[in-house]
């Protein structure tokens, strides 16, 4: 498996304002998707994923780094960011500082804990539920 | 949205059950008279899960599952699932595959400009291409349905090639779309273009630079009609788009009547790419080399295509095992979508039905 495209890993989440606005500045200016990818083990669990696209040669650039539960947000660099900061949010429940609007998008607000996270088993729940309300084994 | 309420200032809700809001979507409009100064989607209430479960699925018994986020081009989600996979595996389909791969999804691309075609047509107020549609909607399902017995959900391509030999009659089938289906475009055409309705409803409406697009992460037909001719089958191709002549429409002021002449094109441009892939459908194997058992190495790969809707991508990381560790996937409705107050701000009530119809999202792939 060979994939052309460049990978950054940034040594902190300090680093993710300014690579993002000095790739802007060398035309990388769309922000084609920012998603988070959980690793409980790990020090810091979650790595932000970015990826940025430069049209003048379609090249794209995926840049990463490891975060706890926060992050800076990149909405002043690519306002698009705006709801892919608040689904990363909702599912794994990473806040981002200076979101002007950083609420759950996709879940209802009341809803407990972040679906997303390794941690939230849906086949358990599952099981105790169908345990717990029917007496039997689920067969999940 | 602030609250705290001028003194001529009304909100108004707008959905989720609403006939122009396409599905379950809830728009927070907040008026002064009949103008709109702000506007707050409220979305989700068709959330399932799909990630998740997909980190609790095999490769293959995920595939079914991507077909039920846009459903109405469901085969265009499963190619880029099945790519993206393929990617990781370090597979490439047969080149009969790719051929067959690429008329079906056109076929799809088709059926979904249809649907979004009658139904924005709707919502502004003509009834009739709706049934005109539908119509030519039905020719583009029943080779879904002869080729793998299903009409929305087709689940039609499998990791690493095809499930399904051809059918007999596949050929003949689609070169009489291709004959037949140019005539309609011209149908809808005199239908609409020059109806003055349509054009006030239209012309001026919902516009989106591609400064706008490039900032909010707007992709599909909305970047198109802005003036950028950007189109993943040409930027970055795949499944052998590289091997067809087709051309990239554009618009040049970004409105609603712009991105209605940019997807008329559309359709054209893939009658255009089918009537050559039938042409030359190579022989040979429809599935490559695969394992029984998809399991692909440790690793991480994104890899996008051109859906109907804009870039539709799926990021997916591999730990090694038989499920996918994470699976991601980029919809260009939700961030299509996003760029519905930046279009409507300042518009009317009524033109904020136009502008939903022209985003043509699918909320079953926004919210996912």
């Amino acid at each position: 498996m060979e994939e052309s495209l460049e990978v950054r890993v940034l040594a902190s989440t300090a680093e993710i304002r300014p690579e993002l606005e000095r790739l802007k500045a060398l035309g990388y200016d769309f922000l084609v998707d920012l998603t988070a990818v959980d690793y409980p083990t790990r020090e810091f669990r979650f790595e932000l994923v970015y990826l940025v696209h430069r049209f003048a040669d379609e090249s794209r650039i995926r840049v990463k780094a490891a975060t706890g539960d926060r992050a800076p947000s990149v909405t002043a660099i690519h306002p698009g960011a705006n709801w892919l900061e608040r689904e990363v949010f909702d599912m794994f429940g990473i806040a981002f500082d200076g979101h002007p609007n950083l609420k759950r998008i996709l879940l209802p607000e009341d809803w407990q804990g972040h679906p997303l996270r390794k941690d939230y088993g849906i086949v358990q729940m599952d099981n105790a539920w169908v345990q717990a309300n029917l007496g039997i084994e689920s067969g999940q | 949205m602030n609250t705290v309420l001028d003194a001529n200032e009304l909100v108004l809700n707008m959905g989720p059950q609403h006939p122009s809001t396409h599905g379950v979507l809830r728009v927070i409009l907040k008026l002064d008279g009949e103008r709109v100064t702000g506007l707050d989607c409220v979305i989700g209430y068709l959330h399932r899960g799909v990630e998740k479960i997909g980190e609790n699925r095999t490769y293959a018994m995920f595939a079914p599952y991507v077909d039920r986020m846009d459903y109405v081009s469901a085969v265009s989600n499963g190619l880029g699932y099945c790519l993206t996979v393929e990617k990781l595996l370090g597979v490439v389909a047969p080149p009969r595959a790719e051929a067959a791969r690429v008329i079906l999804t056109e076929l799809n691309r088709i059926a979904s400009h249809l649907l979004w075609l009658g139904t924005h047509a709707l919502d502004v107020g003509a009834i009739t291409p709706l049934f005109y549609c539908m119509r030519e909607r039905e020719e583009a399902l029943k080779i879904f349905e002869n080729y793998c017995g299903a009409r929305l959900t087709t689940h039609a391509f499998r990791i690493g090639g095809l499930q399904y030999q051809l059918h007999e009659g596949f050929e003949e089938q689609v070169r009489a779309f291709c004959e037949m289906f140019p005539a309609k475009i011209d149908e809808y055409e005199r239908l609409l273009t020059g109806n003055r309705i349509w054009r006030e409803r239209l012309e001026g409406v919902g516009i989106l630079t591609v400064e706008d697009c490039k900032e909010l992460g707007v992709t599909g037909p909305l970047l198109r009609a802005a003036g950028l001719a950007w189109d993943l089958r040409k930027a970055i191709p795949y499944s052998g788009y590289e091997r067809y002549e087709f051309d990239v429409p554009t618009g040049s002021r970004g409105d609603t009547l712009d991105r209605y002449t940019v997807r008329m094109e559309e359709m054209r441009q893939s009658v255009r790419i089918m009537k050559q892939a039938v042409a030359n459908i190579p022989s040979g194997p429809i599935m490559a080399k695969v394992p029984k058992v998809i399991k692909p190495p440790v690793g991480e790969c994104y890899v996008s295509i051109e859906a109907p809707k804009g870039e539709l991508g799926y990021f997916i990381v591999s730990d090694g095992t038989l499920n996918p560790y994470r699976v991601r996937v980029r919809p260009p409705g939700f961030l299509n979508l996003q760029a519905l107050e930046r279009m409507a701000r300042g518009a009317l009530v009524a033109d904020v039905v136009a502008i939903i119809g022209t985003i043509d999202f699918v909320m079953g792939e926004v919210d996912r």
